[in-house]
């Protein structure tokens, strides 16, 4: 083959104008966000069901008839909001507009919280395969794992915040036995978030997993993120840091199998208190990852774009095309294997979560948009060669993507504690421009620290000469 | 002399030789007809200006021909010829369609390509396919190069062409 190639290590410089558009991006954010909230909070004063329609509302009142019968939880929310009227909120749940912005910080951390594990897992894969096409651009996600560390100190905190109005779980009375608002359900799956403590008091086992798998996260990005540094330092290609990055990179996929689908069921599926689905933590897993791989992708084609990177052409964009597609593609079949087994089997318990995503007003829309967005046009958009290719078609479908899944992870989440209330509105836009401008300060940042990619990296021949 | 009847194959051991060899043949000028490889070489499209192949549209056609047939035969037993009524659901509903509508989509669009794949190389079965080397299938690279196309060339002027690019072995062959 052709003679070694040396080349010059490359920097990022995070350019003061663009730290000044994301800033700029950040107080719109912020204006936004504010203006939301004032909506809340005046559409609140103004009755409830302000801004719904008649026709919604009439299919609001016959789920609520189906789900009532059904859903001793959803029973108890109308008498909360019937107390709520009556007693002016003696009960113990927030205002409307207090457990909106709750749902909407929430939901916005777990989204960006997988943007960055993605990140760190994207790396992973790419040492446990041995792949050598993509060691040009490994730095990307690395960078985007930067974020891991911020996500667990928002979820940590905000889960202290928001527990009373998100997770129905946490009320200890549903776990006195003689109490009236004993849930048999809700008491079965008890140990599951209060073990080894009594049901009802602190969850310890919930929040421990918490702490461990932003922990072990954490670790195991120092551990290859130095790894992949101290190989900069080396005097020449080495392969020993490769190697012990594959072996943490392995370690960490194994762990990562268990702790993504369990911090599924614990942060996102837990508030659906009654419902389960055995899909749900490959589902989050696969919303997660192809939005994290539409955002490599992104990222890459602006920094291409922007003059770095040179070292990646045409055929590295293709390979994330092709990921990007593929796993739009995945998602839906796990989308799919979720719903038609619950609408085949036709069980109330599990179908009322579909009932309240698909068939009343302020969600049914997102439905649709979700598969409209992340399969169909993903599918046919990326389907031929010269669209994964070429840069522009890059950047119209991959923003798609990851507005399709921030939709996506809007439906997981909000019915389950807004039920009829919820939307998309100033308040959910402003939050997730507020995230998104301060996850990529962060992962910018990280990005501009290090070099570009790694110039004695193993595999950087490899991928110089990579063809498809 | 007629075309595509008459030919001057030249053999060649190595890859990267080939590649170098195909460049300076048609830079002199002539037209290769086509060249035969034991295994898929990289570049070697490029550098024979092979066009893009189309089979992916064709694929494209049989699967939506397959999604189309699995859904209207799907409907048409479940809604009309045999209604059945399975767990509660309406006759023709698409969610249980959807599971046979995607075998179908990938059986056409499969069963499509390889026959397509087969026509279009000229490997139909009532077709024993030209070998110009059987050592094509083992470990040789084989080019052919038409006779009468680049009749501008004497048959010596060719073989002392291919022999300067590289090939290892320069024969002639011609089919009826």
């Amino acid at each position: 083959m052709a003679a070694e190639v040396h080349l010059q290590e490359e920097r990022y410089i995070f350019k003061p104008t663009l730290r000044r558009n994301i800033f700029i991006f950040l107080i719109i954010g912020v204006v936004v966000f504010g203006l939301g909230l004032f909506l809340a909070m005046r559409s609140e004063g103004q009755g409830e069901a302000a801004g719904h329609g008649t026709k919604g509302h009439a299919s609001v009142e016959a789920t609520h008839d189906m789900t009532a019968s059904l859903q001793h939880e959803t029973q108890d929310e109308d008498t909360a909001a019937d107390q709520h009227k009556t007693e002016g909120g003696a009960h113990h749940e927030s205002d409307s507009w207090v457990k909106r912005l709750f749902t909407t910080l929430w939901m916005n951390n777990v989204f960006f919280t997988g943007l960055g594990i993605i990140g760190l897992f994207f790396v992973a894969i790419q040492y446990a395969a041995q792949a050598g096409w993509s060691s040009g651009i490994k730095r990307i996600p690395l960078a985007m794992g930067s974020w891991i560390p911020y996500a667990g100190v928002l979820m940590i905190g905000l889960w202290f915040l928001v527990k009373g109005d998100l997770f129905h779980w946490s009320h200890s009375g549903l776990f006195d036995a003689n109490g009236p608002e004993f849930d048999p359900i809700i008491n079965g799956k008890g140990g599951f978030f209060y073990w080894p403590l009594a049901k009802g008091t602190f969850p310890a086992f919930f929040m421990g997993r918490m702490v461990i798998f932003f922990g072990m996260w954490f670790l195991f990005f120092t551990w290859i993120k130095r790894e992949m540094l101290q190989e900069d330092l080396a005097g020449g290609v080495t392969t020993t840091h490769w190697l012990k990055a594959r072996k943490f990179s392995t370690w960490f996929l194994l762990f990562f199998a268990v702790s993504s689908s369990v911090s599924a069921w614990d942060w996102v599926m837990s508030i659906d208190t009654h419902w389960f689905s055995t899909m749900f933590g490959w589902y989050m897993f696969a919303s997660w990852w192809v939005t994290g791989l539409a955002f490599i992708t992104l990222v890459v084609v602006f920094l291409k774009d922007a003059g770095y990177l040179k070292i990646v052409n045409a055929n590295h964009l293709h390979d994330l095309g092709k990921f990007v597609f593929a796993f739009s593609i995945f998602w839906t079949y796990i989308w799919f294997g979720q719903f038609l087994l619950i609408y085949y089997a036709n069980i109330p318990e599990e179908t009322v979560y579909f009932i309240e995503r698909m068939k009343t007003a302020p969600y049914s829309w997102i439905f649709f948009a979700n598969l409209f967005l992340n399969f169909v046009l993903p599918f046919l958009l990326f389907m031929t060669r010269d669209a994964k290719r070429h840069m522009t078609m890059l950047k119209v479908v991959c923003p798609i993507v990851i507005i399709g899944h921030w939709l996506d992870f809007f439906n997981m989440i909000t019915p389950g504690v807004m039920h009829f209330e919820g939307g998309v509105g100033f308040l959910e836009i402003g939050t997730a421009m507020i995230f998104m401008s301060a996850f990529l300060l962060v992962v910018l940042t990280a990005l501009s620290k290090m070099p570009l990619f790694g110039k004695n990296h193993p595999m950087l021949e490899e991928s110089l000469h990579h063809h498809i | 002399m007629d075309a595509d009847k008459h030919f001057i194959v030249g053999v060649f051991d190595d890859e990267e030789v080939l590649l170098k060899g195909i460049g300076k043949i048609r830079g002199n000028g002539v037209k290769i007809h086509d060249v035969y490889s034991p295994f898929p070489v990289h570049g070697i499209d490029d550098a024979l200006s092979i066009k893009r192949s189309r089979l992916p549209i064709a694929a494209f056609m049989f699967g939506m021909t397959g999604t189309a047939l699995a859904l209207l035969m799907q409907i048409w037993m479940l809604g009309y010829d045999w209604p059945m009524i399975i767990g509660g659901k309406n006759h023709a509903s698409l969610p249980p369609f959807i599971p046979v509508t995607f075998e179908l989509t990938v059986l056409l669009a499969a069963l499509g390509m390889v026959g397509t794949f087969f026509i279009a190389s000229d490997m139909k079965p009532y077709k024993w396919p030209r070998q110009f080397d059987l050592r094509s299938t083992e470990d040789k690279h084989v080019m052919a190069i038409d006779l009468a196309i680049n009749s501008g060339k004497t048959k010596d002027e060719l073989r002392s062409l291919l022999r300067d690019s590289g090939a290892s072995e320069v024969n002639e062959k011609s089919f009826e």
